[in-house]
Parts: C-alpha cells; sequence; structure tokens
C-alpha cells in the first residue's frame, strides 16, 4: 500500500499561503489514490514556481527549461510507457514559453497528464502579466494595463480535440485530487488547468476572487464527447467559472499508434548487427 | 552535323591517347578517370537517372565519386549530378566534364565551357540548342521511348543506354541495376526501362559508331565495394549503434538522415517523430534518453540554432545525446542546398554556460558510418551531447568505399544493472561525486529507485543547489569529463609523407580534396602531406602539437571565410598557420581550386 507519507515532506521555496501548496497536496492525493508508487511517476516540468513541484515530492523528475516540459515528457513516454508521466507546468511556461508546444502535444495526444498551475501572473519573475492575465490587470510592466486578450486554454484544447480537458482550482483540494486522478487514468494527453492565486503579485484573482465564482459542475448537462458544448460550457467566465471535466473524446494514445512498443518499452530494444549488414548489402 | 560531330571525335580521340601517354609520362594523369555532367530543371528525374548511371558504373568496377549540385525548388532551375569514374579510388570531384547529358539547353549554355574537349548527349528535338556545337550527339531520346516504349517518361532511359553506349560499357551492369532500381513498380516499367536502354544504345552505336571514344573496358566488378551517400551512412551507422529514438525537424541537408532512419523504423525498433520544431525535437531526445532510449535528433544550422538551449540542458543534466548537423552556408537562410563548414565555432560555443560537449567530422562515408557509432557509445560514456558536423557536401556525395560491417559496432550503454543498483545497498544519487567526473547512471523507474534530473545548478540527488561550494564540484566534476575524453580521443590523420616541407591541414569533408591535392603535387615531385582532423573537440592537444611539430609551413584548407579550424587550432593547441585556403560560394573544394589558391598564395 503505498501512503502520502512515501511521497516525502519537503521544505520548499514557495511563498506562505501559496495555491502551489493545494495543487502538491491534491496530486499526492491522487497518486496515493491510484496506488502509484514514487519510483513509477516521472515529473517532467518546466521553469517557474510551478515547475520546482517535483523537487517537493519523491519522483522521477526531469526539471528542464522554461516553456519545454511537454517535449520531454513526451520523449520520456515513448522511451518507457510503463511510466505514469505527469507534465507540472504553469500558465507562462505552458501557454506562453511553451505554447507551440502545447498545440502539437495535443495533437500528438501522448499518455500523459499535464497540471497547469495556472495563477494569471508571472511569479518567479515578480509579476509580470502571463498569457492568461486578465485584460486591464496593471503590472510594472503594464503600467496601461494588459489590453492583449487572455489566452482561454480550455476552448483552445477542445478547438484542437484535446483527448480530456478539466479545470481544478487549488482552494477546493478533494475535487482537484479527483481531476487529477481521472486525468491520469485517462488514456492519452489530460490537462487539467488549475487556477490558483498568486498571494505575492495577483492582487486581482486572489482566494477570495475565486472562492466567490467557481462552482463544482456536478453534471455539465451534455455528453462529454459533444465538442460544440463543451466548447460553449469552457466560455463561461466571469461571475461563475465553472470547475470539472469538460471535455472527453476517447483516441489512441500516441502510444498507441506505435506498433515497436507493442513488445514492450522503447529501451528495451536491442541493436540488430544482422539486419543492419543486410542493408549494407543493398549498397555493394 | 553528325558528319562534323564523327570526324571531331575521330581526331579528338588520337589527340587525348597521345595526351594520355604525355601525361602519363610526366605523372600528371595517374589513373584513368572521366567525368560525367547530367544536368536539367528539378522535376526532370536527374536524381534517378544520376543514381543509376553511377551505379552501373560501379558494377562496371569503376571506383564512382558523385556530387550534387542543386537549388531551393521542388521544379525547374538548374540542377546537376556529376559522376567522376576512375580505376583507382576517388574521393573528389574535378571541374572539366568529359560527358554531358544535358537534358535542358541551360545545361549546355551553362556547362560548355567546362567539356574542354569533351562532348554533349542531348536530345535536339526537344531543347533548343543554339549556334553549331560540333561535340554534340544528338539521341532523339524522345521519339525513341515514344517508338519503343509508348511514353515519354522513358526518354530518360534512352539517354542513359546513349551514355553507356558511348562509354562503351556492356548493357549487363545498367539492366541489373535497373532490375533493382524498379522491381518495387512491377515487371512491366522493369521491361519498359531495359527496352528503352537498350534503343538508346543501340542508337548510338548505329549512329555513331565511331562514338565509343572513351575506351572503357570494364575492369569487372570490385568486390565489397559499397555505394553510398554520406547521410545514409550517416543513418545506418545509427542503426548499427541501436538508436531507438530519432526526433527532428526535416532541414536541408541533413533531412536524408531522418528519413533514411524512418524507411527502418519498423524493422529496427526505432520510434522517429517529425517534433513541431526544433527546440521540441532536442526536448524530446532528451526526455527519451534521461528515460534510457538511446536517441539522437538531426538538423542544420538554423534548427541547431533553436536546439542550444537544450544542447546546455543536455549538459547541466548530463543526458546523452547525439546531434547529426549538416551545415550549410548561413547565416540565417543562407544558401539552403549548397555547402559550407561555416558553424564550427558556433557548434563549439553554442548554449550558454560552460559544459562539455563532443564535436566529430567525419570526411568519408566509412567515417560517417563508423564515427556516428561510436557517437553513440561517447555520449553514453561521458553522459554528454555529441555533435556530428558534416555539410551539404558529404551528405549527398556519394562514395564508393569498402563494405561497413556492423559486427564491428560495440553497443556500450554505460548504464547500472538492477544487480549492481541493487547491491549499492546506499540511496541512489544521480550526480554523485566520482574522481572521474562520471556518475553511475540509472533509469527512472528501475530498481524501485528516483532518478532527478535538473537544469538548475543541483546536487548529487539532483535537487536544486545554489550554494557556491556545491556549484564548483559540481562544475568541475562536469568538466572533468571533458579531460578524461581528451585522453581517449584519437589524433588526427597524416597523409603522405611525414617530413614534407608543405603540410596541408583540413577537417571533416575536405578530406577527398585534400588527398588528392597531395597525390597531384607529390607526383609532380613538390614535397606535401595532408593531416586530416576528425576528433575536433576535445582535441587531444599534446598528440596534435606532436603530430604538427614536423610541419614546416601549415596551409589549413577550409570550406568557410574567416578560417575557423585554423583560429580554433591556435586557441586550444596554439599552432599557427602560414596561410589559409578558403572557400565560401557554396560550392566544395576541387583538387584544383586548392592547387591553384596555393600557387596564388605562392605557397607551391
Amino acid at each position: 500500500m503505498v501512503s502520502i507519507e512515501d511521497y516525502g515532506n519537503f521544505e520548499t521555496a514557495w511563498c506562505p499561503g501559496c495555491g502551489n501548496f493545494g495543487i502538491l497536496k491534491a496530486l499526492k492525493q491522487a497518486l496515493v489514490n491510484l496506488g502509484r508508487s514514487p519510483h513509477e511517476v516521472l515529473i517532467a516540468s518546466g521553469i517557474g514556481q510551478s515547475s520546482k513541484l517535483p523537487h517537493y515530492l519523491k519522483c522521477n523528475t526531469f526539471n528542464g527549461l522554461h516553456g519545454r516540459s511537454l517535449p520531454p515528457a513526451t520523449g520520456a513516454k515513448v522511451a518507457n510507457h510503463e511510466l505514469t508521466v505527469i507534465a507540472v507546468t504553469g500558465d507562462g511556461d505552458c501557454y506562453g514559453e511553451g505554447g507551440n508546444h502545447f498545440l502539437h502535444t495535443v495533437r500528438r495526444n501522448p499518455d500523459i497528464t499535464m497540471i497547469v498551475h495556472d495563477n494569471q501572473i508571472y511569479g518567479l519573475t515578480k509579476g509580470q502579466a502571463s498569457p492568461t492575465s486578465e485584460v486591464g490587470m496593471r503590472t510594472k510592466i503594464q503600467a496601461h494595463g494588459v489590453f492583449n486578450m487572455p489566452l482561454n486554454p480550455l476552448s483552445l484544447a477542445i478547438s484542437m480535440d484535446c483527448s480530456f480537458v478539466s479545470r481544478g482550482y487549488a482552494g477546493n483540494i478533494p475535487h482537484l485530487a479527483k481531476l487529477i486522478e481521472k486525468g491520469i487514468q485517462h488514456k492519452g494527453l489530460s490537462l487539467v488547468d488549475v487556477l490558483q492565486p498568486c498571494v505575492s503579485f495577483n492582487k486581482l484573482n486572489t482566494f477570495k476572487w475565486y472562492s466567490e465564482r467557481v462552482y463544482e459542475m456536478e453534471d455539465p448537462g451534455y455528453e462529454l464527447n459533444d465538442r460544440v458544448r463543451a466548447f460553449e460550457k469552457s466560455l463561461e467566465w466571469g461571475d461563475r467559472i465553472p470547475l470539472g471535466v469538460f471535455y472527453v473524446n476517447e483516441k489512441p494514445s500516441f502510444e498507441e499508434h506505435l506498433d515497436v512498443l507493442a513488445t514492450g518499452p522503447l529501451y528495451r530494444n536491442a541493436a540488430k548487427t544482422d539486419a543492419v549488414n543486410e542493408l549494407i548489402d543493398g549498397f555493394v | 552535323m553528325r558528319v562534323q560531330a564523327g570526324l571531331v571525335i575521330l581526331i579528338y580521340v588520337f589527340v587525348i591517347s597521345y595526351l594520355h601517354k604525355v601525361w602519363e609520362q610526366k605523372g600528371i594523369i595517374m589513373n584513368i578517370g572521366l567525368n560525367l555532367k547530367i544536368g536539367g530543371a528539378a522535376g526532370q528525374g536527374l536524381q534517378t537517372t544520376g543514381m543509376v548511371l553511377a551505379k552501373t558504373l560501379k558494377k562496371s568496377g569503376f571506383h564512382v565519386f558523385s556530387t550534387q549540385y542543386y537549388l531551393s525548388r521542388v521544379r525547374g532551375g538548374h540542377n546537376t549530378f556529376q559522376i567522376r569514374i576512375s580505376d583507382s579510388p576517388v574521393l573528389a570531384m574535378t571541374e572539366n566534364v568529359d560527358l554531358l547529358l544535358a537534358l535542358d539547353s541551360e545545361s549546355i549554355e551553362q556547362h560548355l565551357s567546362e567539356l574542354g574537349d569533351g562532348v554533349v548527349v542531348a536530345d535536339a528535338d526537344v531543347i533548343d540548342i543554339k549556334g553549331s556545337v560540333d561535340s554534340i550527339f544528338h539521341v532523339p531520346m524522345l521519339k525513341i521511348a515514344r517508338d519503343v516504349c509508348g511514353d515519354r517518361i522513358y526518354s530518360n532511359s534512352v539517354s542513359m543506354g546513349a551514355v553507356v553506349g558511348l562509354l562503351c560499357l556492356e548493357l549487363r551492369g545498367i539492366e541489373q541495376v535497373l532490375k533493382k532500381t524498379f522491381k518495387k513498380k512491377g515487371d512491366e516499367v522493369v521491361k519498359k526501362n531495359i527496352d528503352a536502354v537498350r534503343a538508346g544504345y543501340a542508337y548510338v552505336k548505329e549512329n555513331y559508331p565511331g562514338g565509343c571514344k572513351f575506351s572503357l573496358a570494364d575492369p569487372g566488378e570490385i568486390e565489397d565495394m559499397m555505394l553510398i551517400n554520406g547521410n545514409d551512412a550517416v543513418g545506418l551507422g545509427a542503426l548499427a549503434a541501436g538508436v531507438q529514438f530519432l526526433a527532428a525537424y526535416p532541414m536541408t541537408p541533413s533531412t536524408g538522415v531522418m528519413t533514411y532512419v524512418a524507411t527502418n523504423a519498423d524493422n529496427f525498433g526505432v520510434v522517429v517523430e517529425q517534433a513541431e520544431d526544433e527546440i521540441a525535437a532536442l526536448n524530446m531526445v532528451l526526455g527519451a534518453s534521461f528515460a534510457g532510449a538511446r536517441s539522437m535528433t538531426t538538423t542544420s544550422g538554423g534548427g541547431f540554432s533553436l536546439m542550444a538551449e537544450a544542447l546546455g540542458l543536455a549538459g547541466i543534466t548530463e543526458t546523452p545525446a547525439v546531434i547529426f548537423l549538416a551545415q550549410r552556408p548561413g547565416p540565417a537562410t543562407g544558401l539552403p542546398t549548397m555547402t559550407e563548414q561555416g558553424d564550427l565555432l558556433f557548434a563549439l560555443h553554442a548554449a550558454q554556460g560552460e559544459f562539455p560537449r563532443c564535436i566529430l567530422a567525419p570526411g568519408t562515408a566509412e567515417e560517417c558510418f563508423y564515427m556516428t557509432a561510436d557517437a553513440f557509445n561517447i555520449a553514453d560514456e561521458y553522459q554528454i551531447p555529441v555533435i556530428i558536423m558534416s555539410d551539404q557536401y558529404l551528405a549527398d556525395s556519394l562514395f564508393t568505399c569498402p563494405r561497413f560491417d556492423a559486427s564491428n559496432v560495440e553497443v556500450e550503454r554505460h548504464l547500472l544493472s538492477d544487480q549492481e543498483l541493487r547491491s549499492k545497498g546506499e540511496e541512489y544519487r544521480r550526480y554523485k561525486l566520482t574522481p572521474w567526473g562520471i556518475s553511475p547512471r540509472a533509469l527512472p523507474g528501475q530498481g524501485g529507485v528516483l532518478v532527478v534530473a535538473d537544469s538548475d545548478e543541483h546536487d548529487e540527488s539532483g535537487h536544486i543547489n545554489e550554494e557556491p561550494e556545491n556549484r564548483i564540484k559540481m562544475n568541475d566534476k562536469r568538466m572533468n569529463k571533458l579531460e578524461m575524453l581528451r585522453k581517449e580521443m584519437p589524433v588526427a590523420k597524416l597523409y603522405g609523407n611525414p617530413d614534407a616541407s608543405l603540410t596541408l591541414i583540413g577537417w571533416g569533408s575536405v578530406y577527398g580534396p585534400l588527398v588528392e591535392v597531395v597525390d597531384i603535387l607529390s607526383s609532380q615531385g613538390k614535397s606535401v602531406n595532408c593531416i586530416h582532423f576528425t576528433h575536433i573537440h576535445p582535441l587531444p592537444v599534446e598528440a596534435t602539437i606532436k603530430l604538427l611539430s614536423k610541419a614546416q609551413k601549415i596551409v589549413c584548407v577550409e570550406n568557410n571565410s574567416t578560417g575557423q579550424f585554423s583560429r580554433f587550432l591556435k586557441a586550444d593547441a596554439g599552432i599557427s598557420v602560414t596561410e589559409n585556403v578558403l572557400r565560401y560560394d557554396g560550392k566544395p573544394f576541387s583538387p584544383g581550386y586548392v592547387i591553384d589558391a596555393l600557387k596564388k598564395k605562392e605557397v607551391i
């Protein structure tokens, strides 16, 4: 039996009260609920306050470059598809610096769970606008207020037929843990966008602000594979912000398309010397 | 025109055979050689025609060397496929053309001046030949193709038959090659191609009975020799090394390697993924490598620029990766289909910070094969990125070389076994400090241990650590691997008389031209040798200084405008060259170009 204790307890570099703590707790709970041991889990992360997360629980870790959590996660999943691969990233990391990888990883559909700490601000660099910052938010850089339209990650993912699209809230840990659990169980790319208050730099989207607006969708009122209805639902933002699973489309994962993985993990394949010599004969 | 041409040929044959004797006595010609050039627009089937002829000539027992010159377009433009043959090994191109197969009129306009005493084979019914050109053998390729095969697409095969006939070769060789080439397209296609070749052959035999000017006797097939280009050789090397994952973004002139591996991926248990960009490509490779797969990426300078940050990630996370970098002239888009060695200093210094990397630069197809295989072992042993530097010239040129043997390739993964991991009896630390700097490597998921890699400076366990003392330890650990590898790097190879008064040096793809320059100048009684560098970085400094200590005058020959290798040699080994011979017009060196430059610089 795996327990929460197996995932350890570490000192963090996060500000007291940060929404990241809730996400860390929910992730540990989800992994324990699924009975995954730390050594079966690989977390690939980018750069940002979110991406420090794998340092604060026991797991295999590839803490790479800013914006680049998804490509190494994909590579690792292909190399050893027996691993539970989770990409931990943030709104700046995933929707800004790594936006291109987000689009193409959705197309590729590897069996990876993406947890996006979406705090609508840049925390690590101390308070600049992020791709999801609201119009009008003032920062030292956006002194006249943000005027670029915010990116809607859920709408974008649904429009590209991402196979699992959901939203959680760092202030609702049991609900978030359940979402992450579903995301990990889903075969294919799972997006878990997490509303995460930044207590130091985002004075607009606070715990209070979110708590007054978010609500759990018990039943979204449509079939989860209804892309148009899911897209419509994903546009709901403002006074009321829905949480839960918006869209699910079961389809073959990237690894399922790769016949060479049928016999076992890729990294165990041996070099075929005789077959290479046969190819060489073709050039003689 | 026909009569006139016949007369010219007769005189030519007489004169040339006399000249050959004189040249041979003077040592100017060391072997029988011939240059064929096929010119045409993109989309005219140049590639297939060239390949079939090159294979046929190789099958007939000649050493074949072939280069391609093409523009960045899928249709139109002017492209050439050049084939040099000899009865002894050839590794470079020469400028003169003996037989030009012109598929368009531009071929004649552009290359007539290269012909000297050579001849043109063309279909005057199809292409506009301006003025009277005596040396043209008109072959009605289109008409014959229609008459014999009922389809104009066979006109290239008619032209091939004509060329084989004019070279006085037997039809057997080309027929074998055609059978193999068109096997997949079915018996009908094979038969029609053979019919077309025979018809072209018969046409020249009948109409130009004296046209057999080159009189190449079939030397008989040379055994166990391959005809292969640099890119395919790299692809084969990767397969021999057991590559498991390749992620790349297509970019000329590197794409051939990606294509070759993809073509064979299913049979070899390899996953090839076309990434959304080069940033993703190298980052995917690093993720796959971290999780245990032997991984590589392929690119050219533009893509490599995008990979720079991930190159540093490989460095600090100590993740093995093989990067195939086929250079083309930059900056930016530059000359996309041409050649240059302009990225050496960039490859040496790309990415912020300091970390160990290895740079290999094969000079022949054989070296492409074995050094690619070796690159994987170096990457795994030292847990570093290894860059294999090629260029358009090496990538696309066809070499005749001894058969590779994959049995000579050892696959050395340098991974902890489950048993070793269990017997450690301590918590696994990915970056454990060792006297030699290399930490024993386990894979995530293996033996219940946790493997932690971090792009931040980290401690032995892999977690972020910003302490100055730790930084020094970790930096020294990584850089120590470079010194360990330096001891293993073989020194450059010397060709020719060790005591020669002039030493030519070069790296990578200039090997062939350099060797031929040494042969030609030596035969003229000049005292010249050459030293060719394949293992560039980390340079075995002491051995290199020793090797070059005898050199009286050093001239560095390289395909760039600033003498990058000379500067590198000065910086790393303190060796100064006397002169540089540089070329940066997008074309590779020919021996003649180098000799002219040496004369101009009054080195010889």
